[in-house]
């Protein structure tokens, strides 16, 4: 018995959930986890920078049976985990997999990081990348790849924009502007229907994966931009290069 | 000349490299627990604590790639369930077990995508790292001396680098204890793979048990930033 990747028969959507930290990506999870488990057999795995507090969390949300959420602890590198060395995630998602077949999602949460942190292709199929507006409103004119490229962009507690002083609907267009008309959905728990869409989001995704249709997407890295240098004497030019 | 002559050393450093996408860097090699338990305060301390590691677990690890290098390289792999068997004899934490299994199926999982051999398969449910160490060295055209250096310098640079997260230290002083290392982990190595002719029972079990219970410790601890 080895530790085979060729599951192809096992083989469930994985999803990946990232953004920074306390936007609700456990949160995210749990309504997934809560509305979809009639219909789909899931598993989820958490990252997290230290111990096992988001796995410990939604096991307390009784979401899920516990033996189906698992930590993987990552060295207070959540960025690595899930782009530059995915072995801990990949052999966690593989293990589950194996362990409860068939199952047909296994959701992935990465560590709190910050906004260039997204999935490699080589452990996620598709990912969500969470926002909220009590971040700061301007956050989504940022961009960056989860922003604007991750499959799915979620907005998450719109219902605090008002405390918050943020305007949600200008905030969903700067991000509609930033991903060239990829989704954004705006989201609150304390809004069913913003919650069902999500979930239609998920269904849509696991028939298309299902139905050998979906192409998974890197994101990729923060992308090359320019630094318009009002005193470039240096170059003559402007220049490009990427951030790590 | 000489270049036509420098042997496998890329295949080494390939190997070796805190780089190689096996996830090591969730480790600390107990330096972690070491330091919560206020027993590592200083680069003094850290020297010590590393060096000490190296003697002991290091080179315990080192011996046991050395011997499944060995068997691997000759095709013989029917030894490995008793080497497995005699590692285990050597690690009394049942939480350092389970550590060093579990690196070395991640390590197996990635040189395995990495560069595909029967040999991995053939390594059994969940084998130790060292064990696994050896078998990648072998598969890459490496010896027993490279395999035993493999490990040593992964053995001891992982938990190097987990200082600068978790105690206040400059990294250059850091990277200074390794350099001041490096010929001790060579003459490691060497020892290391004089064991391969030997019976496995025969081979060395340097051990440091205080890690052993510290290991146990951290596992149970609420508040950690590194797995072990």
């Amino acid at each position: 018995m080895t530790d085979e990747h060729k599951t192809e028969e096992t083989r469930a959507l994985r999803l990946g959930i990232a953004g920074p930290v306390g936007t609700g990506k456990s949160s995210v999870i749990a309504a997934l986890c809560r509305h979809l488990r009639d219909e789909f057999a899931i598993g989820v795995i958490t990252n997290d920078i230290y111990t096992d507090e988001d796995a410990r969390f939604l096991k307390s949300e009784g979401v899920l049976p516990e033996e189906r959420i698992r930590a993987v602890e990552t060295g207070a590198c959540p960025h690595t985990a899930i782009r530059d060395d995915v072995t801990m995630n990949l052999m966690a998602v593989e293990d589950m997999e194996r362990d409860f077949a068939p199952l047909d999602i296994v959701l992935v949460e990465s560590g709190g990081d910050n906004l260039t942190a997204t999935f490699s292709p080589a452990l996620v199929d598709a990912q969500i990348f969470v926002l909220d507006v009590a971040g700061g409103g301007d956050v989504a004119r940022k961009g960056g790849p989860g922003i604007g490229r991750a499959d799915l962009l979620v907005i998450n507690k719109i219902d605090l924009g008002e405390h918050v002083d943020v305007d949600v609907v200008q905030m969903v267009t700067d991000a509609e502007n930033a991903r060239d008309g990829a989704p954004v959905l705006p989201l609150s728990r304390k809004r069913p229907e913003t919650v069902e869409k999500l979930c239609d989001w998920v269904r849509q995704m696991h028939k298309t994966y299902a139905a050998g249709g979906h192409i998974p997407i890197d994101p990729g890295p923060m992308a090359p931009h320019h630094h318009p240098h009002a005193d470039s004497h240096e170059h003559g030019h402007p220049h490009s290069h990427s951030h790590d | 000349m000489q270049v036509h002559e420098i042997g496998k050393q890329a295949a080494l450093l390939l190997l070796a490299d805190g780089r190689l996408p096996a996830g090591g860097y969730a480790h600390s090699g107990g330096l972690e627990p070491a330091i919560t338990a206020g027993r590592v305060t200083d680069v003094a301390g850290l020297e010590r604590f590393l060096i000490g590691r190296t003697e002991t677990a290091g080179s315990l690890a080192a011996s046991f790639a050395a011997a499944a290098c060995a068997g691997s390289q000759g095709g013989d792999l029917s030894g490995l369930p008793m080497l497995e068997a005699e590692l285990d004899a050597r690690i009394p934490s049942p939480e350092l077990r389970k550590v060093s299994r579990d690196l070395g199926r991640q390590l197996r999982r990635a040189m395995n995508s990495i560069h595909p051999h029967s040999h991995f398969a053939a390594l059994g449910r969940a084998p130790h790292q060292p064990v696994v160490m050896g078998v990648a060295a072998a598969v890459l055209g490496l010896g027993p001396r490279e395999a035993a250096l493999a490990i040593l310098h992964e053995n001891t640079a992982g938990a190097a680098a987990a200082a600068a997260k978790l105690m206040r230290i400059d990294p250059f002083e850091v990277h200074a204890i390794l350099a001041r290392m490096t010929a001790r982990l060579d003459r490691l190595a060497v020892k290391a793979a004089e064991f391969v002719n030997r019976p496995f029972a025969d081979l060395p079990a340097p051990g440091s048990p205080l890690t052993d219970i510290a290991a146990e410790h951290h596992r149970r601890s609420d508040v950690r930033l590194f797995a072990s």
